[in-house]
């Protein structure tokens, strides 16, 4: 071999090597990648983030798309595994050149995605808590979350609890990031709000063995209890707090409540019991967006949005905005188009995006469990509506943004 | 630290034991299968949920939780014959790695189909309407359906103990625990006993998860973190050994109760440390054979 | 009997590295994208490590996330917390980490057979996934340790930057073909030969004068090591290390990659991951709820009709199960 194609071979390896992708094609489906937990244990949220993707999808594509071209979303299963949520978005990123990524449920999953999304440049709008996602180190300037976190839903639903429910509390959380996040915002807004936290109990997530602490709340007797337990465990949880009678001594509250979760397990299962969400259907009472929104989702699915459904149809909508905004599918672009204009309301009301960490604010509702479900799926009523209010969550500098 | 009254400590002692009846129930019908078969059966988990569900459905058609707590451990032992007759028999006279495995696999399939066919949203199972109240211990105010789980098992295990130690195919199956070649030498036909005993341990956890149910809710996977549980039960008391799961379950409960009260934190990891200890100082567990582990 | 790849396996045998980077340079291309390739490359070495103990050892260890975790935390803690910048030295941490690891673990759980060595195993496992979860100050607790960095390669002097897929997968298959060169000398050593009389007839061995504690607990540290540096490429792959990578169920997804793949061969842990990884990869995408059904099934037919799993039936048994 000759030195010319000595040093030719060389620069072609080096170029296979060294460069990125090459150009991607313009024209052709603008594709938004989207992982989420299809098969696991939240496996019915994710159903709902789902749908509210895919009537974004559809309502986009009547109008004609996103600068001229169609939307296509990609849904992968995350297994709720942060290692496969990082090796679907590889092959979304690598394999289907997706522009962007909305998705994700669960924290851990959330971050892990991010961590792809950040090094490949692609804008990633997250949908689900995390207190992390949006505050250094993990954030970034195309990391953008649209759902709420543990400490704006805990000084809300906190918040709320106190003034109205009863100043004395005692907290049941399930020992792992989520759990004690929520356990230390509300710990805080009641002390804050001149009540009490007679006492605590962690557990360790997903053994939900409460028949062992019952007792000793009850013997506390507080007016309020909190109960950070998510999933399975939230529906034993209130299995053994009903066969211990504790919903007769004081008022049960969760951070979040689940139409799902509440279907599952059966109207007396949430039957008196406060929480928050970002979005109940029944809102299409009050907000016209919102009716909007229900009757197309109804319409669609037969079954009605609950809050991950409204994180997923506002995502999808929001990547959207951005580019027709930016004129562009450049990550940067887009993001730097949805920072200068950053209001939005898909549909429940005035939401936008705080410029220094990219944080969705949003208003929020406190719904309480019926004792009978109003037909199908009329589980909660509507007990309080808490606005949008950036005193609700960290400041930029405790977030670590100068 | 919380107060330490004594009715609150009698409170968790108390609430120990039924924690411990569950994993008891499941442990036992482990040990005898290992004890017999030396099978491990990893997918005792899932016939634990299989229970669950079952009993889920014969409640909706038959409107009676008595009816579905007798019909729900019979079929699924039943289905577990079928299991034991079709895979795990093909499996006899190959390593002691290959059950395992097989058992293994076979419950990631029973746990997926049943989400199939199910769905993947999780059922409720409520106790009889008798049993839904609390029923006041002195000490404290105690729900009448976990001491109904606690007097379940203490029949069921009575019944057990009354079947190996009273009847001729109970002899055979302690014998053949002990020393399977001499019985087969005698001229005994242990195939036949073995495919009972394994009926029988299904039987046990699915009866296990029926009544697991209305504490808990039916999902699932509700049999995989239960079935760690209940291994450690199984090593920590010595595998084949009855006595030794039963000992073992009672303290597993305790130490789980009593941990989840003075230091929630530790709950988790209790477990394996006390199987940890226990294996290392005796190598056959608290109350297992000798010769087996080292 | 002697299976239709019989004579390949001869030579895949005698020249395993050649073999290793032949097939794993060329399969980037194969593969629907890069980092398939690799996420291969990194488990089938996970599994290369775990089938030393159990193919080659004899021992079925349910805790072998330990070493994998370890190796990836050790890695991914130098790099993102202590701010360190040569990857050597953090692959270096992270096979320490993994071996010192499984020196301990070997240490108390070899003294027992059986189940219960499998179950001891798996405690000390569980006991690592604890203390991950909650030194979340360390590890990033159960929200995984992120911020791991993507650093350039420091090699004679140049700075190489890994920052493509197929440059990382490349970096990945030098690290592999080195360990399975490692692991190659190692077998065809005395001490291999030792290990093989001890698999199959433990008292035998012994009888012989062989010191059998003394091999199981040297094995058990290589395999950790080989786990473990296919744990430190993972941090560096994913930037993340979750904290389910010590957790039982990756215990098991391995057990599942070299039973497919085929205890007791060089080649067969490769083939299983990558049977497990693309049946995942793909088999999601067309069957979005039902594909884990689909590789329990596989498995479940697996142990009863192929114990020897796929490559181990395609030569023949190289070692008899």
């Amino acid at each position: 071999m000759n030195r010319r194609t000595f040093l030719h071979s060389t620069t072609a390896a080096v170029a296979i090597l060294g460069f990125p992708s090459v150009l991607r094609a313009q024209g052709g489906p603008l594709k938004i990648g989207f992982p989420l937990p299809l098969t696991g244990p939240f496996a019915a949220i994710a159903a709902d983030q789902r749908r509210g993707a895919e009537l974004a999808v559809d309502e986009l594509n009547a109008k004609g798309g996103v600068l001229g071209r169609k939307v296509e979303v990609l849904f992968r299963d995350d297994e709720l595994k942060p290692a496969v949520g990082a090796q679907r978005t590889k092959e979304l990123i690598e394999n289907q050149n997706v522009d962007f990524v909305v998705g994700g449920l669960a924290a851990h999953v959330q971050m892990a995605i991010n961590e792809q999304t950040k090094r490949a440049g692609r804008l990633f709008i997250s949908i689900s808590q995390s207190d992390e996602i949006s505050a250094k180190p993990d954030t970034s300037p195309i990391t953008f979350h649209e759902a709420l976190n543990p400490t704006i839903t805990g000084r809300a639903v906190g918040g709320w609890g106190v003034q109205n429910l009863g100043k004395k509390w005692w907290m049941v959380y399930a020992d792992y990031a989520w759990g004690k996040q929520n356990n230390a915002v509300f710990t805080e807004v009641v002390k804050k709000a001149g009540g009490t936290v007679l006492g605590s109990t962690p557990y360790p997530l997903g053994k939900p063995e409460f028949s062992a602490h019952i007792p000793r709340i009850q013997a506390a007797r507080p007016e309020v209890l909190m109960a950070a337990t998510p999933g399975a465990d939230g529906v034993a949880f209130m299995k053994q707090a009903i066969s211990f009678g504790m919903k007769k001594e004081m008022k049960i509250l969760v951070p979040l409540h689940f139409l799902f979760a509440a279907k599952e397990g059966g109207a007396e299962l949430f039957a008196d019991v406060y929480g928050g969400t970002n979005f109940y259907w029944e809102v299409a009472e009050t907000v016209p967006q919102a009716k909007k929104f229900v009757d197309a989702f109804t319409k669609k699915f037969g079954v009605p949005p609950d809050g991950y459904a409204g994180y997923g149809y506002s995502g999808i909508l929001e990547v959207a905005r951005g580019v027709t905004l930016a004129k562009s599918t450049d990550s940067a672009e887009v993001a730097d188009a949805l920072r200068e204009n950053a209001t939005y309301d898909h549909y429940k009301g005035k939401q936008y995006w705080r410029k220094c960490d990219n944080k969705a604010f949003q208003d929020l509702w406190l719904v309480k469990g019926r004792s009978q479900a109003k037909g199908e799926w009329g589980f909660f009523e509507i007990a309080g509506k808490v606005p949008a209010d950036e005193k609700l969550e960290r400041t930029c500098a405790e977030k670590g943004h100068v | 630290m919380p107060d330490i009254t004594l009715s609150a400590l009698a409170a968790q002692l108390f609430t120990g034991l039924v924690l411990g009846g569950i994993l008891v129930l499941l442990a036992t019908g482990l040990s005898l299968i290992f004890g017999l078969m030396t099978v491990v059966n990893f997918a005792h988990g899932s016939f634990f949920m299989l229970g669950a569900y079952v009993g889920f459905f014969v409640l909706g058609y038959t409107k009676s939780f008595w009816v579905a707590l007798v019909v729900a451990p019979l079929v699924v032992g039943v289905f577990g014959l079928v299991v034991e007759r079709f895979l795990i028999r093909r499996l006899y006279g190959r390593g002691p790695d290959d059950p395992l495995l097989l058992t293994f696999g076979l419950s990631l399939v029973l746990i997926e189909a049943v989400k199939l066919i199910v769905g993947k949203l999780g059922l409720t199972l409520d106790p009889p309407a008798a049993l839904a109240g609390a029923v006041d211990l002195g000490f404290m105010m105690f729900p009448a359906y976990r001491l109904f789980v606690l007097g379940v098992t203490a029949v069921v295990l009575l019944g057990l103990w009354l079947f190996l130690e009273k009847t001729n195919i109970g002899l055979v199956v302690r014998a053949g625990s002990r020393d399977a070649l001499m019985v087969r030498a005698l001229g005994i036909d242990l195939g036949r006993v073995w495919f009972l005993i394994f009926g029988l341990g299904i039987a046990m956890a699915g009866l296990a998860g029926i009544l697991a149910g209305p504490l808990r809710g039916v999902y699932a996977e509700m049999g995989t973190e239960i079935i760690i549980e209940a291994f450690v039960v199984v090593v920590v008391g010595g595998m084949g050994s009855l006595p030794g799961a039963i000992v073992a379950g009672m303290l597993i409960g305790q130490v789980i109760s009593l941990t989840t009260f003075f230091a929630p934190k530790l709950a988790e990891i209790v477990v394996f440390v006390v199987m940890a200890v226990v294996l290392l100082t005796r190598p056959s567990g608290l109350l297992g054979e000798a010769g087996l582990a080292e | 009997m002697r299976g239709p790849l019989a004579p390949v396996a001869g030579w895949i045998a005698a020249h395993p590295v050649i073999a290793i980077v032949a097939v794993f340079a060329v399969l980037p291309f194969v593969t629907p994208y890069t980092s398939l390739a690799t996420q291969i490359l990194v488990y089938g070495l996970f599994a290369l490590g775990f089938n030393l103990l159990l193919g080659y050892a004899g021992l079925l260890s349910f805790g072998h996330a330990a070493y994998w975790g370890l190796g990836a935390y050790g890695a991914g803690i130098a790099l993102a917390k202590l701010g360190w910048t040569s990857l050597w030295a953090a692959l270096a941490v992270g096979m320490l980490a993994a071996g010192l690891g499984g020196a301990l673990v070997g240490f108390f759980a070899l003294r027992r057979r059986g189940i219960y060595f499998a179950m001891l195993t798996l405690a000390f496992a569980q006991l690592f996934y604890f203390i991950a979860f909650h030194l979340a100050d360390l590890t990033g607790g159960d929200d995984g340790l992120r911020g791991i960095p993507q650093l350039p390669l420091g090699l004679f002097g140049l700075s190489i930057p890994l920052d493509t897929p197929l440059s990382f997968h490349y970096f990945a298959l030098a690290c592999a073909a080195v360990a399975v060169a490692g692991l190659q000398r190692v077998l065809r050593s005395p001490f291999g030969a030792v290990l093989a009389a001890i698999r199959e007839n433990r008292d035998r061995a012994a009888a012989c004068g062989y010191d059998v504690k003394q091999a199981r607990l040297l094995s058990f540290v290589f395999s950790a090591l080989i786990s473990g540096l296919a744990g430190s490429l993972d941090a560096l792959r994913l930037n993340v290390v979750p904290v389910e990578a010590l957790f039982w169920a990756t215990s098991g997804q391995v057990v599942i990659m070299t039973l497919l793949g085929g205890a007791g061969t060089f080649f067969g842990p490769f083939v299983g991951a990558a049977t497990f990884l693309v049946l995942a990869d793909r088999l999601s995408l067309v069957m979005a709820d039902s594909w884990p059904i689909v590789i329990g099934s596989v498995f479940v037919a697996f142990v009863l009709f192929l114990p020897k799993g796929i490559w181990g039936t395609l030569i023949g048994g190289f070692h008899g199960r």
